[in-house]
């Protein structure tokens, strides 16, 4: 009945051309800004989807976005502002709140229990997900400045810092971009 | 199902979205083209995704139903 859906691929003969006059490719680019628990969720599904449809897949995490690459346990911060906002605010896919009723940590406990009922997969999961199947995961060098991340407080398979026009030059190319 | 003996069996039962997809994807790198995979899930989001997911990867659905509660369906390499 589904079956003859199935016989089309539209992709490749249709050759579009980016802003910079390069071809654009079967490709995915998302700025993550978001380190809500939720948003990130949605970001890696959609981006772990579009891997396995075949995309590229290209991750820039931006201001709170890099909350979402931070190891657990590892804290940020060089002055005092900058720790008191590591310290306040602790990084990590297992410490990141949802957006909405988080309530001092209850929301994200309840969520976590909910989806765990219902079989979804955990954040640090859906990463690994991600980086499996070549997912990009590329951090913002200015974010990283302003909030004072060291590099070394990242994930692994976290490119280094870049800035806005490569990921410009990464959304330019691409058939799909996203905010989130 | 059927008397036909597919390549590869693929276990889906209890993952949601985007997983069943995305094991979908290392399942069919692992058959050669031609070869087809049988797949049982739970998740009702499948009837979507997985025809979705075939017409986006050139894969062919040879077919997708609904046995009591779950779903049950064979996708043939194509590419």
């Amino acid at each position: 009945m589904f079956a003859e859906n199935a016989t089309a691929f539209p992709a490749e003969n249709t050759m579009q051309v980016s802003s910079n006059g390069k071809a654009v490719k079967n490709k995915l680019s998302m700025v993550v800004f978001s380190g809500d628990m939720d948003k990130v969720m949605a970001a890696l599904i959609i981006a772990t989807g579009a891997a396995a449809s075949g995309m590229e897949v290209c991750m820039f995490f931006t201001f709170w976005g890099l909350k979402a690459l931070q190891q657990p346990g590892k804290l940020t911060g060089k002055g005092l502002f900058g720790r008191m906002l590591g310290v306040m605010n602790r990084g990590g896919l297992d410490a990141i709140g949802p957006s909405r009723l988080n309530m001092g940590g209850m929301g994200r406990w309840m969520f976590k229990v909910m989806m765990k009922q219902k079989g979804v997969a955990t954040l640090p999961e859906l990463y690994e997900m991600a980086v499996d199947l070549g997912v990009k995961m590329m951090p913002c060098q200015m974010s990283m400045d302003v909030m004072e991340f060291d590099p070394n407080t990242f994930q692994e398979n976290v490119t280094g810092p870049v800035g806005v026009a490569t990921f410009l030059e990464e959304a330019a190319e691409s058939k799909i971009n996203m905010f989130i | 199902m059927s008397a036909v003996t597919h390549t590869k069996v693929l276990d889906l039962k209890g993952l949601l979205c985007p997983i069943p997809v995305v094991k979908m994807a290392k399942a069919i790198k692992e058959v050669e083209i031609g070869e087809t995979i049988e797949a049982i899930a739970t998740d009702p989001g499948v009837m979507a995704d997985i025809p979705a997911w075939c017409r986006t990867t050139g894969n062919e659905l040879v077919t997708l139903e609904k046995v009591d509660k779950q779903f049950h369906f064979v996708v043939r390499r194509a590419r």
